[in-house]
């Protein structure tokens, strides 16, 4: 007798606990404000990433063409997975001294992981990370970026 | 393979579960015996997922070995990141600023609810529910948001240098924290009114997959798996690292051992890591972020050995350097794989349907299990 009245209390202990979950799904079946999800390829234009997004290495270019990369290799030395290659040059200056500066500075894209310590290890702050992450592309060479715009060269005062 | 076959007893069945299966969370293979429904032995086949992290590791230098270990338990980056700064520290003997220590507590006690909430959510749907997994993105992706703000991504950080953090703590940290806290309050009754009352859970998470204390402790299970069979094995209290001493919150221990109680030593323990965040958010320090460091570290020559508590069990990290600027020879003692060991133990005489449900609760991350 015992075991009959347990085995029901059971039965409608355990049909409370599922109506219990139930209610919760009918809250946000009429509560459409609290649903939180992204229409992402929509809200594009509206979206919003923090200035720190670690999304792709660039180098800033001021209105003169001009960067402040010195072509150190610091950052090609920080970087774990060879991400980075700094191709130099020698200009000649007016007083016909060499200089050593960067004529290619090679990024690969596809190597890198965001891991930031390239530039922290900047020493000019000539490289950032930009807020981008759409990286898909057709063909894998156009990951493989030149960060340098042609014919830039690097900022007066910047050793 | 072959052989294993001719020799099973007559009326075994042996069944692959993997590498390729919703309910290994990863590319774990199951080669399981089983008798009827009845388990007869689970053997774990890894290896699917080997990156060679160790070897790779003695390439790189102590700057730049960080970022790889982000990538073993991806769900607890932060701590992964964590121990291998604080080895290295100690290896220096570096003293660390104080807001420095604070950030870096605030950040493992986030990343551990983050990666607890996915576990919930994870687990409910292995057991078949599928409304829990989207509750529990809804708090996890406010902490991605903390993350992506102050560290600038969302799962695999890097934030964790030697001497401190790689960057101070975004303005907006404090008050979006706060909100989380605030958000998390409101649903955490959600929780237990829609899986951990609910009597479908519990009948099938009762009793099932029973570990006892001294089994727990052979096998070398670590964190809530080893203290829901009554182990008390938190780092944070037994050998505690920064300032967790100085804190005060409980290590969540229950005595059952079945699938049920590591399920509540999950769900309390995301308590007390709120807890914890509650204590430091206000008191966050002010001075440096990190502690000045020479370009190029090298560390005395010797061994060196520093275990954390991750959200999933005792890691630890062990260097051996010879006095070079890349470590000789690194080894990680990953809390995935001890506990993996003990689910043949467990499984053993029970239903092939309470495989999932006991896999789910050892929370396991196949990369960490395999590195």
């Amino acid at each position: 007798m015992m075991f009959i009245v347990k085995y029901i209390k059971e039965v409608f202990s355990g049909l409370k606990s599922l109506a219990i979950g139930l209610r919760r799904t009918l809250y946000y079946f009429t509560h459409h404000k609290e649903i939180i999800t992204q229409q992402y390829p929509d809200n594009r234009d509206t979206l919003v990433f923090p200035d720190r997004f670690k999304g792709e290495v660039v180098m800033a270019h001021d209105e003169n063409n001009e960067h402040a990369c010195t072509g150190c290799t610091a950052c090609e030395l920080a970087c774990p997975n060879a991400t980075i290659k700094i191709v130099t040059k020698f200009d000649i200056s007016p007083e016909g001294k060499k200089k050593k500066a960067i004529d290619k500075f090679v990024y690969h894209l596809e190597l890198c992981t965001m891991c930031n310590l390239c530039v922290v290890a900047c020493p000019t702050d000539a490289i950032k990370m930009a807020q981008t992450f759409e990286h898909s592309v057709f063909n894998r060479a156009e990951l493989t970026k030149v960060l340098n715009k042609p014919e830039s060269k690097v900022r007066e005062g910047v050793e | 393979m072959v052989e294993e076959i001719s020799s099973t007893p007559a009326g075994d069945i042996i069944i692959n579960v993997g590498p390729q299966h919703p309910a290994t969370h990863g590319v774990l293979h199951l080669v399981i015996t089983i008798n009827g429904e009845t388990i007869q032995k689970v053997e774990p086949h890894l290896g699917f997922i080997h990156r060679s992290i160790e070897k790779m590791c003695e390439s790189l230098s102590y700057r730049q070995f960080i970022y790889v270990t982000s990538r073993m338990d991806y769900l607890s980056s932060h701590i992964n990141n964590h121990a291998c700064a604080l080895c290295v520290e100690k290896g220096m003997q570096v003293e660390i600023p104080s807001r420095a220590q604070v950030i870096r507590i605030l950040m493992d006690e986030l990343t551990r609810i983050a990666s607890h909430e996915l576990w919930w959510g994870a687990m409910a749907m292995d057991l078949g529910a599928f409304t829990p997994f989207f509750h529990a993105f809804r708090e996890r992706e406010a902490i991605n948001d903390i993350m992506e703000e102050t560290c600038g991504a969302r799962l695999t950080m890097n934030y964790m240098v030697p001497g401190g953090v790689m960057q101070d703590i975004h303005p907006n940290f404090q008050r979006r924290v706060k909100d989380f806290i605030a958000l998390y309050k409101s649903k955490i009754n959600e929780y237990s009114e829609m899986v951990t009352g609910n009597i479908i859970f519990q009948n099938r998470m009762k009793g099932v997959g029973f570990l006892s204390a001294a089994d727990a402790i052979s096998f070398g299970c670590t964190g809530p798996t080893a203290r829901g069979s009554g182990v008390s094995c938190d780092i944070r209290k037994l050998y505690p690292y920064e300032i967790y001493e100085q804190l005060e919150f409980d290590e969540i221990l229950e005595t059952g051992g079945d699938s049920f109680s590591r399920y509540m030593v999950r769900v309390r323990e995301m308590n007390q890591s709120v807890r914890i965040i509650e204590q430091l958010i206000d008191n966050i320090p002010e001075g440096d972020f990190q502690a000045k460091t020479k370009a190029v570290l090298k560390l005395p020559k010797g061994e060196f050995y520093q275990r954390v508590e991750t959200a999933r069990g005792e890691l630890g990290v062990y260097i051996v350097s010879e006095g070079g600027a890349t470590p000789y020879r690194i080894k990680f003692r990953s809390p995935g794989f001890s506990n993996l060991s003990a689910l043949d133990h467990m499984a053993r005489g029970s239903k092939l349907g309470d495989l999932v449900a006991m896999m789910g609760t050892l929370d396991l991350v196949i990369p960490d299990i395999d590195r």
